[in-house]
């Protein structure tokens, strides 16, 4: 059974197995269909039309889908890998040891905001940036630069006391759980992380940062941690909206997912707290 | 070394997407139904050179099949994808999880992003 830790908690062995399987992804080409598949959603994704991945009710079972993809694709490297989450309200410092070179390397120089060190630096040579927006093909990141602070735990616990979990109009302008997690309004959860990683983590490309998949697996926990918290409230809308994913219609890309199937994430995994 | 352009890296996906027995992503889609009219409330043209790049924007004409925007930025010629947020903020594919007032602070952004790289194009299908 897939455990998803703390990143905090992984032993050595752990990370190392985790960056290998990452690694290995990006040398079979796998992980660019990744990063493609989610820059084309990014770009189709508009809040008065046609809306699956992002900006709707579905960016969050549209997200544990595409994780468990992802998961799925690590453990067909090495089975005993899981997705590590990274709690951004506990671990807010650069200095963190999410950011060491054994794990994910740190912030990009000032010159160009270029990764220097850890495995996904570019002068360690696995990781070259193909799916990109720009001439660049080396990762970048400019670490608490474009906002200073990271979300702390009592904005979380702001938007987990929220008891609905989306409103009309179903898109960036919602009140609601949703979208007050994914940041289009209030505190700013999800996007704000987002730009404090900076580089590439900024753009619709950003899985080409392998934090984005730590950081959607927390937003991913949050997402669990709220239906804890409001077992009498479930995903919205049940039925009939245009352009919206409702609670029983399949999901793009895969077509054969509906929210219904994705609201318990326990078939699939658990969480090292649950 | 490939030089994947995002054209291709879009096509790529669709085949993969294809080959595993699965509808591409909305981008390779048909326009939204919202394309092709023009927004009244669309902001005015720019043109200037800020940190020594030409942007440019002006209204759109015709729907693009990534947009909903009505409106088209670029980056010395190059078109940027830009997209317009509910309440009228504006972002870009190069700072997509950060609101800005208007598409000359998206390319504005977008230049400061770039730090002199070039923007590549986008599929305009």
């Amino acid at each position: 059974m897939t455990v998803r830790k703390n990143q905090a908690a992984l032993t050595t062995d752990e990370k190392r197995r985790f960056v290998d399987a990452v690694l290995e992804l990006k040398r079979s080409g796998r992980y660019d269909a990744f990063v493609t598949t989610h820059n084309a959603f990014i770009l189709g994704d508009t809040d008065h039309g046609e809306r699956t991945g992002h900006r709707s009710p579905s960016f969050l079972p549209w997200h544990r889908r595409f994780l468990l993809e992802f998961e799925r694709a690590l453990q067909e490297v090495d089975a005993s890998v899981a997705l590590p989450y990274w709690d951004w309200t506990a671990d807010r410092s650069q200095r963190s040891s999410l950011w060491a070179p054994d794990f994910l390397g740190g912030t990009g120089r000032s010159l160009d905001g270029q990764v220097m060190d850890g495995p996904f630096a570019t002068r360690a040579g696995k990781w070259q940036i193909t799916v990109r927006v720009d001439g660049r093909t080396f990762l970048r990141r400019s670490l608490g630069t474009a906002v200073r602070e990271l979300p702390t735990r009592a904005e979380v616990e702001s938007v987990l006391n929220m008891p609905t979990y989306d409103m009309a109009p179903w898109n960036s302008a919602s009140d609601g759980f949703r979208n007050h997690l994914e940041g289009w309004r209030g505190v700013n959860l999800h996007n704000r992380v987002h730009v404090w990683v900076g580089g590439h983590m900024a753009t619709g490309a950003s899985p080409n940062d392998p934090v984005f998949w730590l950081h959607h697996a927390y937003v991913d926990k949050l997402w669990a941690e709220w239906q804890r918290r409001h077992p009498g409230s479930g995903y919205l809308p049940a039925a009939g909206t245009p352009d919206v994913v409702d609670l029983d219609e399949t999901m793009k890309p895969w077509n054969d997912t509906r929210p219904a199937d994705l609201l318990d994430h326990t078939p699939h995994y658990t969480f090292d707290t649950d | 070394m490939p030089e994947l352009s995002r054209r291709q890296a879009l096509t790529t996906v669709a085949a993969l997407a294809t080959a595993a027995g699965v509808a591409a992503a909305p981008a390779t889609a048909a326009p939204a139904a919202t394309g092709g009219h023009h927004d009244p409330h669309s902001p005015a043209p720019f043109d200037e050179v800020y940190r020594g790049r030409r942007i440019q924007g002006r209204p759109a004409t015709g729907g693009h099949a990534h947009h909903g925007a009505g409106y088209a930025v670029h980056i010395d010629g190059v078109e940027l994808h830009l997209m317009r947020n509910a309440d009228g903020t504006w972002i870009s594919v190069v700072s997509h999880y950060d609101p800005v007032p208007t598409p000359r602070a998206a390319a504005r952004a977008a230049v400061d992003e770039l730090q002199g790289a070039a923007l590549l194009p986008f599929p305009a299908n």
